[in-house]
């Protein structure tokens, strides 16, 4: 009984390959039950996600059963196996545990720490749970995963930072400000990205929101957007005294906003600290605002070098990630082979057992007329013993020892059970 | 037993400083907690000493350079504890044991032996004078270290070099807030202290006021501080400039500690 994977994702095939493979819609559950009822496969789940698709399995043979399924995906999906078999990784035994393992925990996943994908995988064994196609071993996996998953969140540092201009525009307010609910937020001008952050903002708790916009029938359509209020272009510099945050994204060829205007600014606001984005290009605010005392003006590159170097900490993090993983991977193959092991404490009974009842038969023969009692005692004796022999090789089979394979070949060999096959 | 505590004490204070230091320099996660600990650890003993100390002299040990100096620290760590508990910002104490074990080690270079206190000092006025100057100072002491972490936070955000310690320090606006609740806390008590020193030296020499070194440079640092307080509500320095001044203000304590009692002659040295 092992376990397999076989799959495709963003890294190996190209997107017009994962549509075709996808399992969207009606085919999610009709193709599920179609391949639990392929022949060989005892558990199975699927999850396809834009990103991949991929098929969790245990078998007996995880060679044959892959084949199975490729010919199952070829006939399901209509598709040539030589266009998608070259996309396909397969992965058997540990390696499928981990890659699993690294799935759940966004290691293999395009933007490493993001936390969608977990969310996915749950719901695609959940998915598979309902439709009782998944048993002991890949339930007992998908529990792992998500506990592994949360110990790489919480023990690396892979999901804390932005990586997202957007959101790192949002995070850099929060190492400004303490708290932004009570902070009055401006988009100057609009932009797909500039809107994006200020929806970002608005999410993490701020309230007053203000929009000036060069037109300003369009701020205001904006601003209802986000519960707050238009105001003319021409009145933001006015506006600036009671502003905290500021995202500039205004289309304008020229600056909009120069350090003597900031000057003033400051000067009536108290210096009350002002956090000034600019994503425009050509740039709006004129850089040398940033020698102000309490401003802190970034522009796009600024915001791209945040991401860039927290994608970078995300990478450095992601190789303590694979050392949990390596140890969770390591726990749960003791786990399988202590599975494996039931079987074989089971015929080592079975075996002394017979030895017990075969040796008992020769003695009767050999003392026809030994009265009853005596009889008793001496079968007794013979089950004590037996159990006796049997008590430590047993527990030793329990421990879920590292060299379990290794025990399992000797103990084989030592009670000469090589003929019978562990089964189950 | 008296010793044991004093040196242990201090070198507990020695191992938060050092985890302290890893924490500013290296990239590491969750190392306040340790420090934390190690800061009560080290609390926990030098209160024993003082009480040792207390049992033995019968007064407050806080004469002489060796005691005065130690109640000092203790100081620090009692309100650095109610303010990392209060605003949950471990890695102040980075900031902080290192000031605690630099004044735990000069503590220890003074003369240690318990002498009988000078009838001049056996006063209510005395000790009330003494533990107001103290905790006012313990006060603008941590606002010191939280002066160098704004002013760290700030160079980051404004150079935008923001990995690394950048990660692991509070926002500006919460240290900038803790700073003014500090000097807010301590400039009553500093003032309370002169107030209840000028009262007890009318009463043991005669005179309020008698322009001694330890009185001018109190007046100094009584100065700085009252000009950040007027400037931030009536200019709105606040942030850096803040900051700033909280560093000279606490340099200033200082010199009126140490560079008094040691390099002028005055009526108090603790001798």
């Amino acid at each position: 009984m092992s376990i397999l994977v076989l799959g495709l994702n963003h890294k190996t095939a190209s997107v017009e390959i994962r549509e075709k493979i996808a399992f969207s819609g009606n085919k999610l559950e009709d193709g599920i039950v179609r391949l639990r009822n392929l022949p060989e496969i005892d558990e199975i789940a699927l999850l396809s996600t834009c990103n991949r698709v991929e098929i969790y399995a245990s078998a007996k043979d995880t060679n044959n059963s892959s084949e199975i399924i490729k010919d199952f995906i070829s006939n399901y999906h209509s598709i040539k196996r030589e266009e998608f078999e070259k996309a396909l990784y397969y992965f058997n035994n540990s390696d499928a545990i981990r890659h699993i393992f690294r799935v759940a925990s966004s290691l293999d996943s395009m933007i490493i720490g993001e936390p969608q994908i977990l969310g996915q995988l749950k719901d695609a064994f959940d998915f598979a749970l309902n439709k009782k196609t998944t048993g002991v071993i890949l339930n007992r996996l998908m529990k792992k995963a998500i506990s592994t998953a949360k110990r790489v969140r919480t023990e690396t540092r892979i999901a804390e930072n932005a990586v997202s201009i957007s959101f790192a525009a949002v995070e850099l307010a929060k190492k400004i400000f303490k708290e932004l609910s009570g902070k009055s937020f401006m988009l100057l001008g609009a932009g797909e990205m500039a809107e994006l952050a200020a929806r970002h903002l608005v999410t993490n708790g701020v309230k007053d929101v203000k929009v000036a916009n060069r037109t300003y029938e369009r701020g205001c359509e904006l601003a209802k957007d986000f519960n707050g209020r238009a105001v003319r272009f021409e009145d933001f510099l006015k506006e600036l005294v009671s502003t905290d945050i500021v995202i500039c994204s205004t289309g304008a060829s020229e600056y909009v906003l120069k350090k003597e205007h900031m000057y003033k600014i400051m000067k009536e606001r108290r210096y009350s600290p002002v956090f000034l984005t600019d994503i425009s290009v050509p740039r709006n605010l004129y850089p040398n605002i940033n020698d102000l005392d309490n401003v802190y003006l970034y522009n796009i590159d600024d915001l791209q070098e945040v991401v860039d170097t927290n994608l970078l900490e995300r990478k450095k993090e992601a190789e303590k990630a694979e050392k949990i993983i390596d140890e969770e991977v390591e726990r749960f193959i003791k786990w399988t082979s202590s599975l494996n092991s039931v079987p074989l404490i089971i015929s080592i009974r079975q075996k002394a057992e017979t030895v017990k009842e075969e040796e008992l038969e020769k003695f009767k023969h050999k003392f026809p007329d030994l009265d009853k009692e005596k009889l008793a005692a001496i079968e007794q004796l013979a089950t004590a013993i037996t159990n006796k022999l049997i008590h430590s090789p047993t527990v030793a089979l329990k421990e879920n020892s590292e060299d379990m394979e290794l025990l399992a070949i000797t103990v084989k060999k030592l009670y000469g059970l090589n003929g019978e096959e562990e089964g189950g | 037993m008296e010793i044991v505590t004093f040196k242990l004490a201090l070198i507990l204070y020695f191992a938060a400083t050092i985890v302290g230091l890893i924490e500013i320099f290296k990239e590491s996660k969750g190392l306040s907690r340790l420090i934390l600990i190690l800061a009560a650890c080290g609390f926990v003993l030098h209160t024993l000493n003082i009480i040792i100390r207390y049992l033995a002299a019968g007064y407050l040990p806080i004469t002489g350079m060796h005691q005065a100096t130690s109640f000092f620290a203790w100081c620090i760590i009692v309100i650095f504890f109610i303010f990392a508990y209060r605003y949950k910002i471990g890695i102040i104490g980075a900031f902080i044991l290192p000031i605690v074990f630099l004044l735990m080690l000069s503590s220890s270079t003074f003369p240690r032996e318990i002498i009988p206190l000078p009838p001049v000092l056996q006063s209510y006025w005395f000790d009330i004078h003494i533990v107001l100057a103290f905790i006012g100072n313990a006060a603008f002491a941590i606002a010191s270290g939280i002066g160098v972490m704004y002013l760290l936070q700030e160079h980051y955000l404004k150079r935008k070099r923001l990995s690394g310690l950048f990660q692991r320090l509070p926002n500006l606006q919460i240290l900038d807030e803790i700073n003014y609740r500090l000097i807010t806390l301590g400039f009553p008590l500093l003032t309370l202290a002169i107030i209840t020193g000028a009262l007890w030296a009318e009463s043991a020499w005669g005179a309020y006021w008698r322009w001694d070194p330890k009185e001018v440079w109190s007046l100094i640092t009584w100065i700085i501080y009252a000009l950040v307080l007027h400037l931030r509500i009536t200019k709105g320095w606040r942030g850096k400039k803040a900051a700033i001044i909280s560093i000279i203000g606490f340099l200033s304590i200082l010199f009126t500690f140490f560079g008094v009692n040691l390099l002028l002659n005055s009526l108090h040295s603790f001798n």
